[in-house]
């Protein structure tokens, strides 16, 4: 075993990679151009509001893949936290982002359907509840659901949500980040009991809001539904996927030399947490599947309605797939999560299986039916997934690169994982 | 010839255990196996011991009772007996899941359990027999084969030298806790 590791070497961010991500940023800003350009505006926001969600929900996994970590006070992610603390790094920026693409969604209008069918003026997302005159008395839009919602449901206290909520995570994360690099330069316990405690913190926080935070973003989108499984079921999405995005990192970083340290025991237990993580995300897709499927209330089964029409089906079978049967079967062997090819296969599968999944949950209610199932996925979606891949790669390899050691050199639980050994 | 058909070094330190194991092994003593209190973190590949086959029983057992509890709601709910139950057809498959997990779960717990009685001859009612009583205490045994192991002096004295406190021949294989 090697015993001396040079935790100092920074990680360099050049060369064809730098270049491939800016490449692949560019496509996706020719997608959302051509998008626009070719009047398939509400496509196109229904495309950004997706990545921008999964953008931002990435990095919030890199903030809970943290706080948990500490506050469970594990031993042996200590010298792989650099690298969900550069998804932390890279936060605001996805905040920004997807505020962005929210407001402007809201506040631009276009001539759309509304949801009879009948052509009207409404706003690029959100259109079941932002729309105007839907909780106005006497209007001919007026929804009475929607205005029987509004006391919780109008743009003001919306945005309120949704930017409290961003900004609380983005500074608990940013303080984990800052505790782990003074550590690195004071050594001792101080900075350890700090993150301890402002990880508590923020899983108290994250797991009360997470939820409001999806019901927000996604749920509305079919604002006349609810479900009150749909916030962990995101958040079990949100992990899954964190998850997986963290173990193609680690293992691609591994392959240009870095992150020597890492071994196939740090990688088993990744690929126990995918493992795990992934049937508990079918737990909770079954979960709300069930009831509305066994209830069978109108109001509740018109959800899965819409995802049951013959453009969507298949694309709903497929979620079930490779985001449970894939990772159940591939990585149910203890070898199998200890095989570094294995490992990026499913962690690449799950990355595009919650891509599939958010898609299930946004375009049935934005974008609506196209003219067949091959068609709902067409050249917006992959370019608009390129792009955002590209931007976050670029985003976090330059926050990589900013660290100068790529392992918590003074983590009072760092030998612990240099050592691990399962 | 001695009647002696294992001999036992006796450890109170795992450590010094381990260094014994090291010590038979360079000089080419065949170990017949190691009791300890507790679990030692990489025995098992010093020993060169086989991975544990537990978890393809696991895998079986659950194969079984799902498959038995699927096969059983359909018949009684599909064919046997068919019922309107909210308008739903009658194979309603997401219906029958939640119960299909459960026998799932519950085959393969109680197959482990049964597979593990029977691999470490452990059943209810019957006294375990171990080579030594204290190595469910505070004693870690290094057990070996006497019969073609000679010259017992040797083997007694390398347990001796690795930290043994106490090395036992024993004319029995077993002692019972009865």
């Amino acid at each position: 075993m090697k015993t001396h590791n040079n935790f100092d070497e920074p990680f360099e961010f050049a060369g064809k990679v730098k270049t491939w991500s800016l490449v692949m940023i560019a496509v996706g800003v020719i997608g959302v151009l051509l998008g626009f350009l070719t009047n398939d505006g509400e496509r196109t926001f229904a495309n950004l509001l997706l990545m921008g969600y999964y953008f931002t929900c990435v990095c919030l996994a890199g903030v809970f893949f943290c706080a948990i970590q500490y506050a469970a006070q594990a031993g042996w992610s200590a010298s792989l936290l650099r690298i969900p603390q550069a998804f932390i790094k890279v936060l605001p920026y996805a905040i920004v982002l997807l505020l962005v693409i929210v407001a402007s969604g809201m506040f631009i209008t276009h001539t759309g359907t509304d949801e009879e069918g009948h052509k009207a003026v409404v706003p690029y997302l959100y259109k079941l509840w932002a729309a105007k005159g839907l909780t106005t008395p006497g209007s001919e839009n007026y929804d009475a659901i929607i205005a029987g919602k509004s006391g919780f449901l109008n743009k003001p206290f919306f945005f309120i949500r949704l930017i409290g909520f961003l900004v609380a995570y983005a500074i608990c994360g940013r303080l984990l980040v800052k505790y782990s690099t003074e550590e690195d330069d004071m050594g001792g316990m101080f900075n350890y009991k700090k993150s301890f405690k402002i990880s508590c913190v923020f899983l108290a926080i994250f797991g009360f809001t997470v939820p409001l935070f999806s019901y927000d973003t996604i749920m509305t989108l079919d604002a006349h539904w609810f479900s009150t499984m749909f916030g962990w079921y995101n958040l079990a999405a949100l992990w899954v996927s964190g998850l997986a995005v963290i173990t193609f990192f680690i293992i691609m970083l591994k392959k240009q030399g870095y992150f020597s340290w890492i071994t196939e025991n740090h990688l088993h237990n990744m690929g126990i947490l995918m493992f795990a993580f992934s049937i508990f995300w079918t737990y909770l897709w079954f979960a709300q599947f069930l009831l509305i499927y066994y209830a069978n209330i109108p109001e509740e089964s018109v959800y899965f309605y819409k995802r049951w029409e013959p453009e969507f089906k298949p694309w709903f079978w497929l979620n079930i797939v490779i985001n449970f049967a894939a990772p159940f079967f591939l990585l149910m062997s203890r070898d199998a999560k200890r095989l570094l090819s294995r490992i990026k296969m499913v962690a690449i599968i799950l990355i595009i299986g919650h891509w599939l999944d958010y898609f299930m949950m946004i375009m049935p209610g934005t974008v609506g039916p196209q003219s067949h199932w091959y068609t709902e996925i067409g050249w917006i979606e992959p370019c608009v997934f390129i792009g955002f891949a590209g931007l976050f790669t670029f985003l976090v390899l330059t926050a990589l690169s900013k660290f100068k050691s790529l392992a918590p050199k003074n983590h009072p639980l760092l030998q612990e994982s240099l050592h691990h050994h399962i | 010839m001695s009647s002696t058909k294992y001999i036992l070094g006796l450890f109170d330190d795992p450590d010094e255990m381990m260094n014994g194991i090291d010590n038979l092994q360079r000089n080419s003593v065949p170990i017949y196996d190691v009791y300890t209190p507790m679990p030692i973190h990489g025995i098992e590949a010093k020993l060169g011991i086989k991975e544990s086959r537990l978890g393809y029983a696991a895998f079986m057992f659950g194969c079984l009772g799902g498959t038995i509890v699927f096969s059983m709601i359909c018949y009684m709910l599909v064919l046997d007996w068919p019922m309107n139950i909210g308008g739903k057809m009658h194979f309603a498959v997401p219906d029958f899941i939640p119960i299909t997990f459960e026998w799932t779960v519950l085959f393969t717990a109680f197959g482990m359990t049964g597979t593990f009685f029977f691999a470490t001859h452990l059943f209810p009612g019957r006294a375990p027999r171990v080579m030594d009583l204290r190595a469910t205490n505070d004693r870690f045994v290094i057990a070996i084969d006497a019969k073609g192991n000679i010259p017992h002096d040797d083997i007694t004295n390398l347990l001796k030298q690795s930290g043994a406190v106490e090395v036992k021949h024993n004319d029995r294989k077993y002692v019972s806790y009865e």
